[in-house]
């Protein structure tokens, strides 16, 4: 019944298509997709630009902390969403983000913020490479397991070797701020987050490109069907292995971020409930689009924020009131779960197709 | 065009391949010209199945040895495969359920693009040129089995018989030099039956086409050698003709008066 019902609405769907193709939207997607995707980033980042300029630097700080989750959940994405492995250990990759660029920051103060960056990108690519070629031939619950311990274990690190990497106060750095050229033009926090957001940007058009492309294509033929895609000539291991690569240089990057923004990478930010955040917000956007890694990063800071305001209204005890965020998260998660089990972007393109239908 | 100086596209001889006691497959060879349509049949558990896994690489066996081309395959793996001009189909079909009819069929032209891992990962260099290609390849592909139409649905929403196709033309837009068919008339109504019979014909005239299927008017029609298996072991090879006319094959379907155990 339900199949014949969208069989009908296929036809109709094909023409909206159609006519789209012609107009300011056809000559858009006459574009190849690389310059398509560095103007789309370049629109967001003027976006960035005109919010943060006319809001305070509280609001700035917390634009750009969408922006490293965006990136980390983003990374998620494409290792959950479209290679089809679970991983509940990302959080791991940004501790080792953040560590690099607090070691990178401190041991070597002249190194420009783009190599301390790309040192980070580094590490976690080479942590992804390890534990995704460690983990390449397990499935489901026991990859979920795999990942599981990593998260658990690394931030353990941090308190291994105090001397290196400052037990559980962690590394604290100072970075500068804006150019003083800029002085006068832009605050500290409005540069900082449109640095992040830049590096953010940067990093989500290569998600874009590769997602839409053949690597993409051959993530989502591995997720669907192993066998099949092995048929077709896809390297099933490598592939699997490229995802975690990607993943966790995404996730190494925010991590960066992070560290840039605050100045300290403490072992108590990278908890196993960062990486169990991380999948929830993934699952609350929406599995299978880099769309859902938006709403999900915007919902990990808002919600909490209005977690925190709930709480703090309801004048609720210190006890109550810490774990109150997490609660009020998980509630959302579970509604909109039950509501759209596609997350917000499966409910979004559903709206958008029965509009484009009608 | 396959070379013509080439007398056996593929060339299986004495593959045995025992799960544990049992021996699924033992002394087992078979050969398939460029052009020709090779087909393979048996009743249940004769071991089709097994070897159509040891072709594709998911099964090793103990013994024997598969030449391809005139090139001894050695430890392959399934991916490899496609690389070497070998493309299948499923029994079950194992279409891509989440990605559309496009993205399912242009997985299977993957092989032909030229565009290394920096390329996938930038969008620069051939990633453009690729995609364009892969898209027009595929549709072309879509349109040879007159589907072209479903190119935006997935194919969940699809009937069998449009599923069957895309999975058809998900296997012949590589443009494979053997292809390798699992059961593919199964659950299809007369008139489908009809039309692969013909489509294989067709494509069997630039590959080599091997057919595994119990539909024998399908098999006598298209096919111009048959392998017959039966306990794992060939008990008649030949045309459609003399295989039809083998009171071996009979037996080993209908099996015999007296219930002789291993009569061969």
């Amino acid at each position: 019944m339900a199949s014949s019902l969208r069989r009908k609405q296929a036809p109709a769907a094909a023409t909206a298509r159609a006519s789209a193709r012609r107009g300011p939207a056809g000559l858009w997607n006459s574009l190849p997709v690389l310059p398509r995707h560095l103007l789309a980033a370049l629109a967001a980042l003027a976006l960035v630009a005109v919010l943060t300029s006319v809001t305070d630097g509280l609001t700035a700080l917390r634009v750009a902390n969408v922006g490293y989750y965006l990136l980390a959940v983003a990374g998620l994405q494409l290792l959950v969403g479209f290679s089809g492995q679970i991983s509940l250990g990302n959080g791991a990759f940004m501790f080792i983000g953040a560590y690099t660029t607090a070691l990178m920051v401190l041991y070597t103060p002249m190194a420009p913020l783009a190599v301390v960056m790309l040192a980070a990108v580094a590490a976690g690519c080479l942590a992804g490479m390890l534990v995704g070629a460690a983990t390449a031939r397990l499935h489901g619950p026991y990859l979920a397991g795999a990942t599981l311990a990593l998260a658990v274990g690394l931030p353990a690190v941090a308190l291994r070797f105090p001397d290196l990497l400052g037990g559980s106060n962690g590394l604290f750095f100072s970075l500068r701020g804006a150019p003083p050229a800029l002085s006068g033009l832009v605050s500290d926090s409005q540069w900082k987050a449109l640095v992040v957001w830049f590096v953010v940007l940067l990093a989500l058009v290569v998600l874009a490109t590769t997602s839409r492309g053949r690597l993409g294509r051959r993530m989502r033929a591995i997720r669907d069907d192993e066998a099949a895609a092995a048929t077709a000539g896809i390297p099933v291991g490598r592939t699997k292995v490229v995802a975690f690569v990607i993943s966790a240089g995404c996730g190494s990057l925010a991590g960066a971020c992070q560290a840039y923004l605050l100045g300290t990478a403490t072992p108590s930010s990278f908890t196993l409930a960062l990486s169990l955040s991380l999948l929830a917000a993934l699952v609350l956007g929406g599995l299978g689009s880099l769309w859902g890694a938006l709403w999900g990063a915007l919902a990990l800071v808002y919600l909490e924020l209005a977690g925190e305001e709930l709480a703090h209204a309801m004048g609720l005890g210190s006890n109550v009131a810490n774990n109150a965020p997490v609660v009020f998260f998980g509630v959302i998660l579970i509604v909109i779960v039950m509501a759209w089990p596609l997350g917000v972007q499966g409910a979004l393109s559903r709206l958008g197709r029965s509009l484009r239908g009608r | 065009m396959a070379p013509t100086a080439l007398d056996h596209l593929l060339e299986v001889e004495g593959v045995t391949v025992r799960f544990g006691g049992l021996a699924a497959l033992s002394d087992v060879g078979l050969t398939i010209a460029p052009g020709t349509v090779a087909g393979l049949i048996g009743p249940n558990g004769a071991g089709k199945t097994t070897l159509f896994n040891v072709l594709s690489g998911v099964v090793r066996p103990q013994s024997g040895s598969i030449t391809l081309k005139g090139e001894r395959l050695r430890d392959h793996r399934p991916h490899q495969l496609a690389g070497l001009g070998v493309s299948r189909t499923f029994q079950g079909l194992n279409l891509f359920g989440h990605m559309s009819v496009l993205d399912n069929v242009i997985v299977g032209a993957d092989r032909l693009a030229r565009g290394g891992l920096p390329e996938m990962l930038t969008g620069l260099g051939r990633y453009q040129r690729d995609e364009r290609e892969l898209t027009a390849r595929a549709m072309a592909a879509l349109e040879e089995f007159g589907v072209a139409d479903t190119a935006h649905a997935l194919p969940g929403t699809l009937p069998y018989g449009v599923q069957k196709r895309v999975a058809l033309a998900r296997a012949l837009v590589s443009e494979p030099e053997l292809l390798l068919l699992d059961e593919p008339a199964s659950g299809l109504s007369g008139d489908d039956t009809a039309e692969l019979a013909a489509k294989i014909r067709g494509f069997g005239r630039r590959m080599g086409v091997m057919l595994v299927e119990h539909h024998m008017d399908l098999v006598m029609d298209v096919c111009d050698h048959i392998v017959v298996l039966n306990f794992g072991q060939v008990i008649c090879s030949g045309p459609p003709a003399v295989v039809q006319a083998d009171p071996a094959v009979a037996e080993a379907y209908l099996g015999t008066p007296a219930q002789e155990e291993n009569g061969d």
